[in-house]
């Protein structure tokens, strides 16, 4: 089955390819095969990660640079995520709506993902997504994530370029906003430029990525947009490519992606070998009574876990 | 590995009237039962909606109208929905639908109509029981 899928897809299938973005969603047991036969065909698209607080213009600014890079001759791939109801586990998914002009476009894909709240898994799913992507040939990959929370800053780190969309408001936010945030993105945007503030949030920013300059090289620029009336894209999407054309000749670009595949691989290992662990301690006989004396507190967890790791070497198998 | 299947359902607008307050309760109320609704606007033509639901590979589109084109509208996405080899996507609407008018909307695929005497929980209750299982 996902042989075939992944064949037609290779083809230019649309359903084929909605169909395997729902399996990585999923996380079904196909994945490994999908990712297997998918491989050979990866490392084509330019990945851009759109992130920042609710409201700011992110779907906006997606649509914008979308209609920009389809200009250009440029295919382009869209996941938006938004945020999953922790009541109800559903979701209304409404960034599609600011890029309706798109709809009828076969060059531009477009799909939403709600965060279905278990940690790790919608950053491990949109990784997936972003790669069936690229194997599907498009050029350009736009992620727009909400910009709370830590699985965002994981999916953003799947991006190459990673732009945050701050709005004048947010002058004071940003003191508060989410650690990492302010350190991973390569690219700062004030979107709402028509509104009061932009100067005092461009002074602050500027303040603070000053310290941030000498510690990988590139200084991240500040651009102001409005894009609902169109300006400034054509400055943000220059930025953009100076931002990959920077990376590319610093070898950056190859060493960011090593740096995400060999965490991609960590993390698999590790939620692999947290399964079979946990499904040791639930059968109850493995350990040979460790759990048990840690349980009761007769022995310390520290050395337990020292005998466990030492006994346990099926583990690795 | 944990395989976890959650309904998807695009609420859709077609035709030219410009009230979505029915659309947007209703995505409420399917949000509220856990299932995942993509909202794509107002004044959808038939082509996008169907673009846009095989794009997100939805279980259900739900369509609504108030404009009274529903006869032409909602059997075009049926059959733009099969020309593209989506034809399982169950296909369901609402609005003001007269009575008289939904055996012929059955009958070219839109498998159930909820005209202005319907609740939304009958609505969300039949989709979640008719919500078409997938591998
Ligand atoms: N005044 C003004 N409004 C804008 C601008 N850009 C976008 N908007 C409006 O801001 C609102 C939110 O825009 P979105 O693009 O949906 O914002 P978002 O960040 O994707 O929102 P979420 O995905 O819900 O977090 C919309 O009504 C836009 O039309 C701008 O530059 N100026
Ligand atoms: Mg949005």
């Amino acid at each position: 089955m996902p042989a075939e899928l992944v064949e037609k897809m290779l083809t230019g299938d649309q359903r084929a390819l909605a169909r395997l973005v729902s399996a990585v969603e999923r996380q079904s047991a196909e994945v490994p095969e999908i990712m297997q036969r998918i491989t050979p065909m990866l490392g084509h698209a330019y990945c851009i990660g759109i992130t920042g607080p609710p409201g700011a213009g992110k779907s906006t600014i997606t649509d914008r640079l979308t209609a920009y890079a389809r200009q250009q001759g440029k295919t382009v791939g869209i996941v938006a995520v938004d945020p999953t109801s922790p009541y109800s586990g559903g979701a209304i998914l409404g960034d599609r709506i600011r890029m309706q002009q798109h709809y009828l476009d076969a060059g531009v894909y477009i799909r939403s993902m709600a965060s279905r709240g278990h940690h790790g898994g919608l950053s491990r799913a949109a990784k997936g997504v972003i790669k069936l992507l690229d194997a599907f040939g498009k050029d350009l990959i736009i992620v727009e994530t909400v910009g709370v929370g830590q699985t965002e800053l994981d999916i953003v780190a799947a991006a190459d370029t990673t732009v945050l969309i701050l709005v004048p408001e947010s002058g004071d936010a940003i003191q508060t906003i989410k650690a990492g945030i302010m350190e991973i993105a390569d690219l700062f945007v004030i979107n709402k430029a028509d509104r009061d503030g932009v100067e005092r949030l461009q002074r602050d920013l500027q303040m603070m990525l000053h310290i941030r300059h000498a510690s990988d090289g590139w200084c991240p620029p500040v651009l102001g947009t409005q894009a609902h009336k169109d300006i400034g894209i054509v400055e943000l999407h220059e930025a953009i490519t100076t931002h990959r054309r920077k990376l590319s000749e610093t070898g950056q670009l190859a060493t960011r992606r090593q740096q995400n595949r060999r965490q991609e691989l960590l993390d698999l290992l590790q939620q692999q070998l947290m399964a079979t662990l946990t499904a040791q301690f639930d059968d109850g006989e493995a350990h040979s009574g460790l759990l048990e004396q840690v349980e009761e507190g007769t022995v310390d967890p520290y050395t337990a876990a020292q005998q466990m790791l030492v006994e346990n070497d099926d583990l690795w198998r | 590995m944990t395989t976890t299947q959650r309904i998807r359902v695009l609420i859709a607008k077609p035709g030219l009237d410009g009230h979505d307050r029915g659309a947007k309760v209703l995505a409420l109320a399917l949000r509220d039962a856990g299932i995942e609704v993509i909202y794509t606007g107002l004044r959808q033509q038939p082509a996008q909606i169907a673009s846009a639901a095989i794009q997100e590979d939805v279980d259900v589109v739900g369509l609504s109208c108030l404009s009274g084109a529903h006869n032409v509208l909602f059997p075009r996405v049926v059959e733009l929905l099969r020309e593209q080899g989506a034809g399982d996507i169950l296909v369901v609407g609402g609005g003001t639908i007269p009575e008289h008018d939904i055996p012929g909307l059955q009958a070219s695929g839109v498998q159930a109509l909820f005209g202005p005497g319907s609740s939304i929980a009958d609505i969300v209750d039949y989709i979640r029981e008719h919500a078409p299982q997938r591998s």
